[in-house]
């Protein structure tokens, strides 16, 4: 639902200007690899608040459950044993939407309104505008849309866009025992994020950065990674992510163009009509054939 | 008109009939594709029924298509073979186009333009075809990886833009070259309908006369 208390700064196939009058502050949620105790209680908020329910699925053997988004699962733990220069790391990724600046979600929708933008940062799906089409799907980085059979819309992790409008934080932030999950406004959070890599660094993690990737425009999910030059390692997060060539011609050029260039070409045929004339049969050729007769 | 001793069977009754069906879904596929191209196209949704059953429609219709179309295929491919004098054909296209027919070679049953016409509407609906099996959500898309599917979703925008202006230009000639719509509506032209535009088709149908 579009809520009042959040403007709009963008909406999905749409080109002109959202109701945007007032300005909120950009917000962002910090995920503290480092903090995290891979306990799943954000899993479990995160069902309760938005009421989802997914399936009971079968143990694969690992810790992961379920093991992938789903339309039910708007955040799972993503657990990964890896060999760094420190010996073995377990790498506990929470995934889910980045809500991106620049989000490729919102820019392959053809459903107008079906996805917004809030200005405080939140990608918000509105699923009684959305048709179904997938397109989300194929213009997210970070593979996050899932389709639904049940209803053939999509769903996603919402920042509980409900919570923050009425001035409350995310429902795993609220819930997450350690404090690796913390709330507030991006500038805030980068702040917080700077202290955090530094006590990293201290610790021996050289690389320990923040991943706030600048390919989608900076992100309002925000990690703090002990080995942020080696992405790929928390469950394969992806290094340089993008909206990418092909999205962007897709959505970007080709509309404009293909628009204009068939127009020119309704009108060029009528003005060569107008112009030229209709080709008849000529009058050489009809006599022939009246002499015929 | 069909029992008028000067006109000469063009389409059989199965060719029209086909060529119509490939017609309309045509038209049913461009409006329902545009309006989930370009939000400018979106109202053209409430012609199917609003947004999800536009969706929903849009790979159906395009399965119909795709069947009417690869037997127009078959039956008019070898009627297509481009031909010496056809080259030539289009090497005249800048006269025919400004109304001067003098110097145009003589055309069979089709000439040059439309057997260009015919190559790129044949090349767009195999990438149209193969482009849209890839990007169907419903039933293929989860087959596929996303950079596969993030060319095909262009593929299917440009093959798309070229198919519709090819048809655009298709139906304008269609209305320029007057009475050859007849042939298509009723399978019959005029022998002097033919001598003018198809002389070594005529002469073929005829022998002269």
């Amino acid at each position: 639902m579009a809520l009042q208390s959040l403007d709009i700064t963008r909406r999905s196939a749409t080109t002109i200007p959202s109701p945007s009058q007032r300005q909120t502050p950009e917000v962002a949620k910090l995920i503290d690899i480092s903090k995290c105790i891979g306990c799943k209680a954000c899993q479990v908020a995160c069902m309760e608040w938005n009421d989802t329910r997914d399936v009971v699925g079968t143990n694969h053997g690992v810790l992961d459950n379920p093991m992938d988004l789903s339309e039910n699962s708007w955040t799972v733990m993503r657990y990964a044993e890896v060999q760094t220069d420190r010996g073995l790391e377990w790498l506990i990724r929470k995934d889910g939407c980045m809500h991106c600046a620049n989000p490729g979600c919102l820019k392959s929708c053809p459903a107008p309104g079906a996805i917004v933008q809030y200005s405080n940062g939140i990608v918000d799906f509105h699923e009684e505008n959305c048709i179904g089409c997938g397109y989300c799907i194929t213009g997210c980085p970070f593979n996050i849309p899932r389709l639904s059979n049940k209803d053939s819309k999509v769903y996603k992790c919402t920042l509980c866009s409900d919570r923050v409008a009425v001035g409350l934080e995310p429902a795993c932030v609220k819930t997450c025992p350690t404090g690796a999950i913390v709330f507030g406004t991006k500038e805030d959070m980068l702040h917080h994020a700077e202290g955090r890599i530094a006590d990293l660094k201290s610790r021996g993690f050289a690389d320990a950065g923040i991943y706030d990737p600048k390919g989608v425009g900076g992100t309002h999910v925000m990690y703090v990674l002990q080995h942020a030059d080696r992405p790929a390692l928390y469950c394969g997060l992806p290094k340089d992510p993008s909206i990418g060539a092909m999205v962007g011609l897709w959505k970007g050029a080709a509309k404009p163009l293909a628009s204009f260039a068939l127009a020119a070409g309704a009108l060029g045929a009528f003005l060569h009509y107008v112009t030229k004339g209709p080709n008849k049969v000529s009058e050489e050729i009809e006599k022939e054939f009246e002499n015929e007769k | 008109m069909k029992n008028d001793q000067n006109t000469i069977i063009r389409y059989t009754p199965s060719e029209r009939a086909n060529h119509w069906v490939s017609a309309i879904t045509f038209i049913l596929l461009a409006l329902s594709g545009l309006a989930l191209f370009h939000p400018a196209f979106y109202p053209l949704t409430q012609f199917f029924g609003g947004g999800v059953w536009t969706r929903i429609l849009h790979p159906f219709i395009g399965i119909v298509m795709a069947i009417s179309f690869s037997i127009m295929f078959s039956s008019f491919r070898q009627l297509n073979v481009m031909t010496p004098a056809d080259r030539e054909w289009l090497g005249h296209v800048r006269e025919i186009a400004a109304g001067n027919e003098r110097n145009m070679p003589e055309s069979g049953k089709f000439n040059g333009g439309q057997k260009v016409v015919f190559r790129l509407m044949v090349s767009c609906m195999v990438l149209l075809i193969l482009s849209g099996i890839v990007i169907w959500r419903s039933y293929f898309a989860f087959m596929f990886p996303r950079a596969v599917i993030r060319l095909s979703s262009v593929v299917h925008a440009v093959s798309a833009t070229i198919m519709i202006a090819v048809i655009m230009f298709h139906i304008y000639a269609g209305i320029w070259t007057k009475e050859s719509i007849d042939a298509m509506l009723y399978g019959r032209v005029r022998r002097a309908w033919a001598k003018q535009h198809h002389a070594a088709w005529f002469r073929q149908m005829t022998g002269g006369k």
